[in-house]
Parts: structure tokens; sequence; C-alpha cells
């Protein structure tokens, strides 16, 4: 009885009792989503594109980070750094086409996701073995991230918006934007389209398969710099980070590989509820940190019921 | 016509058919709003073998994925062996004894032709886990004593000298052997053969007529068959059934189906 | 000319069958094997039995578990090493409860935790498969290194929240705890290996391994053709777990000594799946040749620079070898993407032609 009291009564009336604590949740989460819908945006780019479960797009986000903290660090200004990185993103896309993709290319998928991985491993040693393992600072000032915060007053109480938390929504939502005009408006993003459609089809009309992997990665990686931008903002740079680049997983099993409205409710749906859960159940019950699995076993049950994720068609099955 | 009484018929060749082994009544198909069998009755009698033709997209493999448990109607019943068949995995029916082979080769690409014919084997065996992780006992007894009857079965299809070649290197018309082999090594009561002659030459067809018509010569297998080559229909069926678009046209001898005005209409098109 | 098999001909099905059909096959695992049980042993110094021996038969034993269920079955799993994580607090509460229980069967008994963990996380699978499943194995993986934290009952509620392995006789001979001997050790984990492997070899190589590649392969045809699926799939979580578990079990009570929760996180359940691809998924002596590479990698890493007299810090060490292993799976995935073990029966085949090619 007491139980079901904490499980089913306690957290409602505690969200009753201090609404402006629940707004400051539901905004805390509503951050964290938006980040989740980005990484998992880049993934889902990528697997329409050439059917590769990019198991390193979370990394890349951390790699992108890191790259443009080390470059300051050397003593080139902000912004410069920024370019510089979306030159090493454009050259990372380009490697990983011709060292990793083209020789692969026709090899079962389970066999690139696994390169994907490998790709991973890569990059977290390369990252690490330049510019060191230990915990960086974003240089979120020197970008003109302004990092003061607004307070309101809702319901009589107290909510604090972070302006860099502001800047990271505003950002996220201008890429995504700018990302479906590109999709949906240019020739080489209905390009990419196509051949998210019908990869043979598509070559058939004269679409450059190469052309378009090392574009769709280099997009990949620019939606991985700035989401590490403003993740590092909240959290500072390192590869410790790489268990927030899995939350993009449950993401996407949500959500369906391939569906980018999918990507972007998905994240939000899973950035909220777990915050939700976490404060409301997980810490007042089970201790906490649930944060760690919540989203997979989310996924996991929501799969059960429908195996084809929430904005999947049904799957006929033939023989 | 034959006489087409409950105790069976005897073919032009002399063969002796049976009675009613399997048995469709009204069989509906759906898939969302798109029927793919609309209404469906024909039986399937024992020895016999019997075709189902039709255009592209008439529903013929539909009907037979019926039939083997992969898909369920909406409406009618499957009787076999003169009881109701309830809803059943596929996995049941074949233990049934129901065994096929498929349009698109479903060969086991990472195993070796011996190990894809033992697979057909699987319903025969029994041998718990623990007897089979120390290789002892009634599992090693099951290995060696299904090892002679898929043997029998690889002598039978001629593919002794590719025995242990993994089916990714095998040539198409031999995968389709295999495939074959597969089937015949569950000893079935009932044969479907998912178009066993696409995309074979003239000899590989000639070849796959002649183990057709020896499976149900020697063993006494009854087949159904779903195939394109009007030809070969002709020739090795006892009796036919015409679909199209989803509905049945035509039922019987390959001579009753060949002189049918629904099924020229069909196949020629009609003029308007 | 030492590959000849002329003359080798098989009189029953029975010896068709067998293991070695060719001969010089068996005289080279004779080989390997009077090395793993005698030379090594006698020969090897502490430090080779904690950095390399011990661990390469840990980590093997891990990636036959996983590979049974991923490489036969088809059924990527990314949570390994929480199932590793289950097998060892299992052990541990056992011998914490039971003082008096052998060690032997505790190992082998932990198994079984997993195995039912596993097919609690294996029930999914029918339902959801490829890269979904792969990250819904991903929950098990974050629960339940969640759960090894948060239920202080599994380390019986020790301040540091590790567990601590015990000191534990068989025969009155130390195996376990501070002052088990390495060779004692060794031979513990040797024995429970070569049995785990000799079941697996046989469960792969009958019906039930027919099943599970059949599954892996083609699973409609699998299923049309009298496979029940659900049955097949579990059978490979059960399975799998249960090696996975015994392999946790052996990993901290012979080899570590202790173990905290995040010991079982994801980077472990990545070393075991990476040993499994660059040695071969579907082959049992892949993973052998798998764990001696990534074993062994580090330590050449390390030793290689400094008999060059070039000076490298033990972090540049630690990021070097994650980078090359990374390139070192790509590099596999182009040259044979069905790994070491591939490679080994290419050039086998090579050996048994030689010296005439065609």
């Amino acid at each position: 009885m007491e139980l079901l009291n904490q499980l089913f009564v306690n957290p409602f009336v505690d969200m009753v009792a201090a609404p402006d604590f629940l707004l400051q949740v539901l905004w805390e989460g509503l951050v964290s989503g938006v980040l989740y819908a980005l990484i998992a945006l880049g993934f889902v780019l990528i697997f329409r594109s050439s059917r590769i479960f990019n198991f390193a797009q979370g990394i890349m986000v951390v790699f992108a980070a890191l790259t443009l903290v080390g470059l300051y660090a050397m003593g080139i200004p902000a912004w410069i750094s920024v370019v510089l990185t979306l030159g090493v993103m454009l050259m990372l896309a380009v490697t990983i086409e011709r060292v990793v993709l083209r020789p692969l290319v026709g090899q079962p998928d389970i066999i690139l996701f696994m390169a994907t991985i490998g790709i991973t491993l890569f990059l977290i040693g390369f990252g690490e073995l330049i510019f060191g393992g230990e915990n960086k600072q974003m240089i979120t000032s020197e970008l003109g991230i302004p990092t003061g915060a607004f307070e309101l007053n809702p319901f009589g109480g107290f909510l604090l918006l972070e302006q860099k938390d502001i800047t990271a929504v505003i950002g996220a939502v201008s890429l995504v934007i700018g990302l479906l005009l590109f999709l949906n408006k240019t020739r080489m993003g209905r390009a990419v389209r196509a051949l998210g459609d019908d990869h043979q089809a598509a070559l058939s009309v004269g679409i450059s398969l190469r052309t378009i992997w090392v574009l769709v990665w280099f997009i990949a990686g620019v939606i991985a710099l700035v989401t590490g931008v403003v993740w590092g903002a909240r959290a500072g740079v390192s590869f410790a980070l790489e268990v927030i680049a899995y939350k993009a997983l449950p993401v996407l099993m949500l959500g369906g590989l391939e569906s980018i409205t999918g990507a972007i409710i998905g994240g939000l749906a899973i950035g909220i509820l777990e915050k939700l859960f976490e404060i409301y159940w997980g810490q007042p019950i089970m201790g906490g940190n649930t944060e760690t699995w919540f989203a997979f076993v989310l996924a996991l049950i929501v799969l059960l019921f429908r195996p084809q994720g929430l904005f999947g068609e049904k799957i006929i099955e033939r023989v | 016509m034959n006489d087409m009484s409950q105790d069976g018929y005897v073919t032009e060749d002399g063969r002796q058919i049976g009675g009613v082994m399997m048995e469709m009544k009204n069989i509906t198909l759906k898939f969302g709003g798109v029927v793919a069998i609309e209404d469906i009755s024909f039986d399937i009698r024992e020895g016999e073998i019997r075709a189902i033709i039709g255009p592209n997209g008439a529903g013929k493999s539909s009907m037979l994925n019926v039939i083997s448990g992969f898909y369920h109607p909406q409406e009618g019943e499957v009787w076999f062996h003169g009881t109701e068949r309830p809803a059943m995995k596929p996995y049941e029916v074949a233990r049934q004894g129901v065994a096929r082979t498929f349009q698109n080769i479903a060969l086991f690409e990472g195993m070796t032709v011996l190990d894809n014919v033992m697979t057909g084997r699987l319903t025969h065996m029994k041998s718990g886990l623990l007897s089979q992780a120390i290789w002892w006992g009634k599992a090693l007894q099951e290995e060696v004593k299904n090892r002679e009857v898929v043997e029998k079965v690889i002598d039978f299809l001629e593919i002794q000298s590719i025995r242990k070649t993994p089916v990714g290197r095998l040539p198409y018309g031999l995968k389709k052997r295999v495939e074959l082999a597969r089937a015949l090594a569950a000893e079935p009561k009932l044969l479907l053969l998912d178009e066993p002659m696409a995309g074979m030459n003239v000899e590989e067809k000639e070849d796959m007529s002649r183990f057709i018509l020896d499976v149900n010569d020697e063993f006494g297998t009854t087949i159904a068959l779903i195939e394109h080559d009007m030809g070969v229909v002709m020739d090795l069926s006892d009796r036919v059934v015409v679909m199209d678009y989803g509905k049945k046209i035509g039922d019987g001898t390959p001579d009753e189906v060949r002189n049918n005005q629904d099924v020229i209409d069909a196949y020629l098109g009609v003029a308007h | 000319m030492l590959f000849r098999t002329a003359g080798q001909f098989k009189t029953s099905y029975l010896k068709d069958q067998t293991l070695f059909p060719v001969r010089q096959d068996a005289i080279l695992l004779g080989i390997i094997l009077a090395f793993a049980w005698v030379i090594f042993p006698l020969t090897a110094s502490e430090f080779t039995f904690q950095t390399l021996l011990i661990p390469v038969l840990v980590y093997s034993l891990a990636a036959l578990g996983l590979n049974i269920l991923t490489g036969y079955a088809g059924q990527l799993s990314l949570g390994t090493g929480a199932f590793m994580g289950v097998g060892a607090y299992a052990c541990y509460k056992m011998i914490t409860i039971f003082p008096e229980m052998n060690l032997l069967v505790a190992v082998l008994m932990s198994g079984l935790f997993s195995a039912f963990i596993g097919v609690l996380f294996g029930l999914p699978s029918l339902r959801i498969k490829g890269f979904y499943l792969a990250i819904a194995t991903l929950a098990a993986q974050f629960f339940l290194v969640w759960l090894f934290e948060k239920w202080a009952w599994l380390y019986n509620y020790n301040a540091s929240g590790a567990i601590q392995v015990p000191h534990v006789e068989m025969l009155g001979t130390p195996v376990a705890g501070p002052q088990a001997a390495s060779m004692t050790q060794y031979y513990f984990v040797l024995v429970v290996v070569t049995l785990m492997t000799i079941l697996a070899i046989n469960l792969t190589r009958g019906t039930q391994g027919r099943i599970w590649k059949a599954t892996r392969d083609m699973d409609i045809a699998a299923e049309l053709i009298g496979i029940n699926l659900l049955k097949s799939k579990l059978t490979a979580f059960a399975v799998s777990s249960y090696i996975v578990g015994v392999s946790g079990a052996l990993f901290v009570f012979l080899w570590r000594g202790a173990a905290e929760p995040n010991l079982f996180d994801i980077p472990i359940s990545f070393r075991i799946l990476f040993i499994a691809i660059i040695g071969g998924l579907g082959s049992i002596m892949g993973n052998y040749m798998g764990a001696i590479l990534i074993v062994a990698l580090p330590v050449v890493l390390k030793t290689l620079p400094e008999t060059f007299g070039i000076p490298i810090s033990s972090a540049t060490v630690e990021h070097l070898n994650v980078m090359v292993v990374g390139a070192l799976i790509v590099f596999f995935l182009i040259i044979e993407p069905h790994g070491l073990a591939r490679l080994w029966t290419l050039i086998r085949e090579k050996f048994i032609i030689w010296p005439f090619p065609h």
C-alpha cells in the first residue's frame, strides 16, 4: 500500500504542490530532449541515405566539441576555430567515405554497423591522444552565447531559464528548419532524399553516391558540432559525455530509423519523460540516477507493443 | 472427367489418386484494404500433383502462404486430413508434414549443402540440449540416423558432389535443387513448390520436372505447385486451379482448364 | 606437404562428422593444448599469468558466449558486460552466503542466474529485430549496471560499493582471494574454459547449431521449415548468457579479485564484441584468436616503444590502444569480414592443396 502510494499518488501530489518546480523540470527535460533529437537527426540522415546504422554519431558530437575547444586552446580565435572545426568535420566525412565506406560497399548491414563502432573507437582514441582525456570548458562566451539567466515567477513560484539553454533551443530549431529547407528545396537535398527512398533508382538517374555520402556525413558532422557546442556549454567537454550520445539510440527506437519527425518528437519525449521519472520517481523511490536506463527501458516497452516504432509503417512480411 | 468421388480417381497415366488431403474452404485474405485472395475453395487429394496457375499478382503465392500457415486468412477454413486446422504458427504446420520451397530461394546461405538439407530433418529430431552438448547417446544416434535419410535424398537429387560446399557458392539451378532436397528430407505428406522452375534453362527445367515426377511416383508425396511455364504445368499436373486477381476462375484437369474461356481471357486478354 | 589429406577416408557417417576429419588438424590442436596445459604454466611469470594468460582465457570465454548469440543465432547484443556482471554477483552472493560451497560448483551455477536474466531480456527478440534489438540489449546493459550500484544487498552493504573476493580453498589449496597462486587460478580457468568450449562445439555442430544458424540466415524460412523461432532465440539467449555469466564469475573470482559496478559497463561489452568480430562471428576458434589479439595489443604497444627506447606514458598507451583497436576493426572488416578464423581457414585450404594451387 505504501509502495503503491509512492508510485502512483505521491509523485502527482508533489507535481501539483509545486507547479513552478514542475515547470523547471519540464524545461530541463525539454532542453536535453532537443539535444537528443539533434543527435538522432544526424543519425537518421545517414541511415536514410546509406542504410548505415552510424554508431559513431554520438562520438562525433564529442569529437567536434573537443576539436573546437582544442583549437581555441592553441590560441586561434573562437570563430576561426569554428570554421576550422567545420573543415575538420569535412575532412572526417571524406576520410570515412574513402577509407571505410567505399571498400565496404555492398557488405551486410551488420558489417557496416560494426565498422562504425570501429570508427567510434578510433575517434575516441585519436581525440584523447591529441587533446587529452580530461574534461574541458566549452568556449561559450567566446562564441557570443549569452550566459546569464532569466528568472520567471509563474504560480507565484520561481523558474530559472538559462540563456544558453534558450540559445540551444533556438539554435536547434533553426538548424532543423535549415535542414528541412535543404532537403526539400535544393537539388542536392532532394538527391539525398531520393537515395533514401530507393538506392538503385537514385543511382540510375545519375545521382553520385560518393558525393552524397560525403555530403551527408558532413551534414551529420555539422549537426554534431552544434550539438557539441550547446551540450558542452552545459556539461563541459570530454569523452565521458559518450553516455549521453547513447541516448540517441532509444530515441531512434521510438521514432524509427528513418523518420525525421520521429527523431524530433522521440527526442523531446524521451528528454522530458526521463527527467520527470528521475525527479518524481527515481530519486524518491529508487535511489536516483535512473536517467542511465530509463530511456532504453521505455523504448523497449513501446517496441514490444509497436515493433515498427511510433512512426514506422506496419511491416508486412513476405517470402 | 474422371471419377471424382470421395475415394479419389484414376489419372490418365493410371495412377490411383486418394481422398481429400487438404481442403481450402472460402478463403479470403486481405492486406489492409487490398484483397489478395477472395473467397476461394479447392482441394488437394492424396498422391496427386496439383498446380495453381495464374498471371502475376493473381494471389498464387499468397495462397501457398496460407496453406503453409505464414498468412492467416480473415475468412474461410483450412481442412487437413479431415479436421479443421486452427490458426497455427508456420512451424506447427511444418510439423504436421507440410514442407515447401520458395519463389526466391530461401536457403541458409551460411551453411553447407549437407547442413541445409539436415535442417529439413529438424521436425523429426527430439534429442535434448544436454544430450547434444555432450554429443552422446540419443543426440548422436539421431544425428547418424537422420544423416542416412538425408544421404538418400542427396543421392536421389544427384547432389552428392556438392555435399560439403557452402550454398552461397552454388549456381542458381543447384540452389533450387538443394532447396527441394531440404523440403524432401522432411519426408512431407504435402510438398509445396513455389515456382520450382523460375529462372531455369530448358535443361534444368527438364531435370526438375523429372525430380518432381519421381518424388510423386517413388514416395507417393502429394505435391502442390505454382508455376509460370504453361507447358510444364500441363505436362506435370493432374489437376489445375486457375487464379486471376485473387479469384478462382477455373479448376480441373489440364485439358479442361485449357479449354476454359475465362482462363483463355485471363491469359490472352479480352477484346473489348 | 603438412596438410596432405589424401588417403584419409571416411567409412561411416559418424566418422565423417567427427571434429577433425583431417588428421593434421587434430595434431595441431594437440600441440596448442600441450602449450596451454603444460608449457605455458611451467614457463609463465606472474606478470604473464595476470596480464596475458588468464585474461585471454576469460575474455575468449565471454566472447564464445556472445558468439553463440550473435555469430550463430544472429541476435546482436551490446549488453555482454552486464551479463558477466550478473554471473559475478551471483557467484559472490553464493560464496558469501555458503562459504563452504565448492567454487567450481558456484562458478558453474552462477551462469544459471545470468541465463535466466538473459532469457528475460531475450523475450522481446521475437518482435524486435536487427538494430532495434541491439539497442534493446543496451536496456539490459544500463539497467543491470545501475542495479549493481543501487541494490546494496548484492555487494553485502560494503561501504565501497564494490565486491571483494573472499579467501576460497579447494582441496586445501587457495584458489580465489589474495592468497591464491596465479598458476592454480590459471588451471582453474583453463578447466572451465575447456569444458565450456567442448560443450559449445557440440551444440553448434549438431541439431541446435543448425537451428540457430537457420534462424540467423533467414528467420522466415526457418520458421516455415518447422523451427520455433521464439524457442530457438531464447535457447540462444540462455546458452549464451550462461557462458557469459560463467566468464563473469571467473573474471572477478579468478582474475580481478574485486569489482565495482562500472567494471561491467559498456566498455567491456564492446571489448567482448570486438573479440568476437575480429576473431570471426560464427566461429568457436576465432574467439581465442580475437582474445589473444585484443589482450596482447596493449602489452605490445607498451613494450614495443620501450624496447626502442622511446618514452611513452601509460595514458598515451591507453589512447593509442583504443585508436588502434578501432582501426583494426575497420581494417579486418575490409580485409575479411569473417575475421581471423576465416583467414586461418583460407590459409589452411592453401596448405592442403600446396604445392599445386590449381
